[in-house]
This record gives C-alpha cells, structure tokens and sequence, in this order.
C-alpha cells in the first residue's frame, strides 16, 4: 500500500524535517502516528497524502512509484485517499452536506446519491440536523465531525488523519475511532496522527513513532505483550530463582 | 427529515469577490458598445445596397437655365438633350422629370417654396443606362447640343458612398475585435485574481481528487452567468437605444437621414452579442485557469 524508502523532507534550504524515513504499510493496517509537537507528524501525513514530494528518497503508494506519477496522474490517487486536516480545512461558504459531498461531485456520482450518502453519513455523525448548517455556525467538534465525514464519504483505500480527536469529548472520540475501526476492519489502511494515549492504549495498533525527524515503528501492544509472554516462558527466571 | 432541494452551487466563493461584481456591468457596458456598433453597420449595409439598387447604371442630365445668354430656351434644349441621350447604345431610357418632381427634390433645402413657378428651375432627365455608356463622348455630345447641360454618373459618386460605406463597416468590426480584446482582458484579469484569491481552496480541491477542469468549471460556469446577465443588460439597454434613435429620425420633417429602423432578423443578430460574449468568457477563462494550474504543484 505504502512503502518509503529512506525518505527525507526538507523546506527550501532549512535542515531536514525528516530523515531517513522508511517503512512499509500493508493494505488494510491500522497504524497510530505518535511523536512530540514539531517531530514531523503532519510532514509525513502531506508526503502520504501527496501534498509534498520527498526531497530523497522513494515513496511507492498503490504500487506506484511516486517519483514517477506525472501532475496529471494525481486526482486519481488522491480520490483514493481521505484526509482528515488538523484545521478541518472546511469550505465557509458551504453547508456541511455540500462540505461531504465535495469527493463524490468529484468523482461524478449522481447528484441524488450524494444528497442520500451525504446526509445518512452526516446523521451518523450526530449531525442529521444540522445538515443545511455552515462551518461558521457549528462547534469545533461539529466541525471536525463534518471533516471526518467527508474523509470517508467515498469509502477511501487510505485514510489519514491529523489529531482527528482533538476537538471532541471522550464520548464522540471514541465512536470516530470505532468509524475508523469499521473502516479498517472494511480493508481501509488508516493512519491517525495523534496524541490521545487513551485512545492508543484502548486501540490495540501498531504505532509510527517520529523523534526529531526521524521514525520507529512500535509493533501493537498486544503483540508486545504476547511477544514477553512467550519470552516469560522461554525464561529460565532469575539465576538465584532457577535453583530454588 | 425532508431533503432540500440541492441549489446550484460553487466550491468556491466567487461571488462575493470584488472582481466578480465589476465583471458583469463592465460586460453590460460591452455589449452596449459592441450591439451599437453591430447595429450602425447593419444599418450603413443596409443603405449601401439601398443607394446600389437605386443609383446603380443611373445618369442624371441636368439643363441649367441660361437667362441673357444667346442660346434656345430651356425646354428646347432639354428635348435636344433627350434627342442626343436616346440616340446612344447602351441607354435604356431617358426621362425628363416634371417641375412637381424637382419641387419634391429641392423640398429639403428650399421648403415649400421650391415649387414657386418663378424660380428658375432647371430641368432634369433621369437616365437609365444598360449597358457600357462612353461618359465622356456623351458629355462632348450633349455640351454641342444642348449648352448649359452637365451629366452627372452616379457611379462616381456612388464608388464615393460605397468605399465611405465600407469604412464605417470596418470601422463597426474594428471597434467589435477591440471590445471582444476588452472582454478578454477583463476575464483574465477576474480569473487570475479569483485563483490568487483562492488559492488556499483551489489547493484543497486538489488534494482532495479535483482535476484542474474540476476547477475551471468552476470558474467558467461563473464568468459564463455573469457575461450572460451583463450581455443581455447591455443588449436591452442597446435596443432601447435604437428604438430612441429611430423614433427620433422618423420625427425628422426632411427625410436627410436614412430610416433607423432594424429588421426582424437584425434584432435577432444582435442577441448574438451577450451569446458571443458569454462564449469569448467561457473559452477565455478555461484557458487562464488551465494555464495559471499548471504552473502548481
């Protein structure tokens, strides 16, 4: 699905925001992207989601090598991948329907299937009454209820979020994740930036961590603990307790 | 939950740009210039083809009155005049007008009073020629036996009103291109500043799957609404123009300036005008923002 080779990202001619990066998202995984504020998470959401080109490196996605997709190629790729933006990146102008159903005008779905898909999926959202509503007069979490919903609306391969969480309760955090669940479990591969530990610790994911610009990928906690359970087991114990 | 109905609408915000509201009087004001312009020459065609049918292959012979000079009377000299003119091939006819149709003719210029059987009118002989008549000759002629005759061919002057004619038509199309070059320049420029204004939108689009037509028809279907509304503004306000002016000549008492009035089918030519501007805007505006996007990432 995804693979990064070596990766490095650097704006003009400041020093690399990212160095070195590489690893490989299978088709229908589900990984958190962790790091401390400035450690690149939203620079390697714009290199996924084809906003930026790597200044080195190879970026392959959907089996495409990237280096070797031509402008005109892009739309096509990127009809494939759901963004959930940090600052919503809602249209003011817009109700929140005409908001989601700009990836289905897009593709060229008919028009009563969109104002169908739109509102079911905006009601499932909590927010069927608002749907008529523009971003100026909806919350903050409303806001990113509508960003979230027009990231799915067209059932995407590849979903990315930056801090989707941020602006909501408890309550609804977790039913988006439970969303994005439904997605994966669907074969979506998702990937969410975020700095909610309660969520990772009650999603059992694998994790992209970025330090300084650089990634590590933590395997999901299950597997860890599963992985020391069978390194309890191999263990022979403490040398004074072997005896005993 | 009852659906709205789903109002035509625009991913961006061009409306409200300032830019946009400028788009469509300065249009109207086009099409205003543009439908006078199309209409004058329209009507310069008109009267051309009207003077051709009329003057074409015609002489005029005009035998002046010579009081105190040792010639014959005027009407003999006319019917000497009329004797030369039927006598040369290539003439059809030659008639001698009556006083009550010179009176008609110098009405204009001397009022009711041209009819006034003490002025001293001169006579005159339409000639309808049908063939090659030699104007020189026939000048020598007509001097030897009727003086005080002058010929008069129509086709020099008629040439003269022809080339006058084709100048102002030239001058209607050269006014025309200027406005279309106008109506180019103005959508550029709303377009380009529509992309600069919206950029940030444009790109979002972008990353969200738009293509670059995506977004141009966006900006087409908006420049083509506004060119269409500030068209037919233009063409009503044009119309009403025409149908002041010739109202206007038919309150003339001397019939000096030729009738104003369009045909049915030139009104129909001049609902061309919004449709060509509207037309001009859609291929212009494509291809400023297909250009301007190419040029991002």
């Amino acid at each position: 699905m995804i693979r990064f080779e070596n990766v490095g990202l650097r704006y003009g001619t400041e020093a690399e925001v990212l160095r070195d990066i590489s690893f490989t998202l299978q088709p229908g995984s589900f990984h958190f992207l962790t790091g401390a504020s400035g450690a690149g998470k939203s620079s390697l959401l714009k290199l996924m989601y084809l906003a930026h080109r790597p200044s080195r490196g190879l970026v392959t996605l959907f089996g495409r090598d990237m280096a070797m997709v031509t402008r005109r190629d892009l739309p096509e790729l990127r009809r494939q991948i759901g963004v959930v933006f940090q600052d919503f990146a809602l249209l003011d102008h817009l109700s929140a329907l005409d908001n989601v159903a700009l990836p289905l005008r897009m593709a060229g779905t008919p028009e009563a299937d969109v104002v169908a898909h739109c509102s079911e999926i905006l009601r499932w959202v909590g927010l069927g009454n608002h749907l008529h509503a523009t971003p100026s007069t909806l919350s903050g979490g409303q806001k990113q209820r509508v960003a979230i919903a027009r990231s799915v609306i067209n059932r995407p391969r590849l979903l990315l979020a930056d801090e989707p969480t941020g602006n909501v309760d408890d309550g609804i955090g977790m039913r988006l994740l439970y969303l994005f669940e439904e997605l994966y479990k669907l074969g979506t591969t998702v990937v969410i930036a975020t700095h909610n530990e309660a969520l990772i610790r009650r999603f059992d994911h694998p994790r992209l961590h970025l330090d300084n610009g650089r990634l590590m990928v933590l395997p999901a906690r299950g597997r860890v603990e599963a992985r020391a359970k069978d390194a309890r087991a191999n263990d022979p114990g403490p040398i004074d307790q072997r005896w005993e | 939950m009852a659906l709205r109905p789903v109002r035509p609408r625009s991913d961006l915000p061009l409306a409200v740009d300032p830019s946009s509201r400028f788009l469509g009087w300065i249009t109207a004001l086009m099409a205003f210039l543009a439908a006078l312009a199309l209409a004058g020459a329209m009507l310069v065609t008109d009267m051309a083809q009207r003077w051709d049918s009329g003057l074409a292959g015609g002489l005029t012979v005009q035998v002046a009155p010579m009081p105190g000079a040792p010639v014959a009377p005027l009407d003999e000299r006319a019917e000497a005049a009329l004797t030369v003119l039927r006598s040369v091939p290539g003439i059809r006819s030659a008639t001698l007008l009556g006083g009550g149709e010179i009176a008609r003719l110098l009405e204009p210029w001397l009022g009711a009073g041209a009819a006034d059987p003490l002025l001293p009118m001169p006579r005159l002989i339409d000639v309808v020629a049908d063939g090659p008549v030699d104007v020189a000759a026939l000048r020598l002629r007509l001097t030897s036996a009727a003086p005080g005759a002058t010929l008069d061919d129509h086709a020099v002057w008629l040439a003269d009103l022809r080339s006058f004619a084709g100048a102002i038509r030239l001058a209607a199309l050269g006014v025309v291109v200027l406005i279309g070059a106008a109506a180019v320049m103005t959508v550029v420029f709303a377009v380009r500043t529509g992309l600069a204004i919206h950029r940030p939108v444009v790109e979002l689009l972008h990353l969200m799957g738009a293509t670059d037509r995506y977004v141009s028809r966006q900006f087409e279907r908006h420049v083509v609404g506004r060119s269409l509304r500030g068209g037919g503004i233009g063409l009503l306000l044009a119309g009403g123009t025409m149908y002041g002016l010739h109202r206007a000549s038919q309150g003339l008492r001397a019939s000096l300036l030729p009738d104003l009035a369009l045909q049915p089918w030139q009104w129909g030519a001049l609902l061309l005008v919004p449709a060509g501007l509207a037309l001009l805007a859609l291929v212009t505006a494509r291809w400023t923002v297909l250009r301007t996007l190419e040029s991002m990432p």
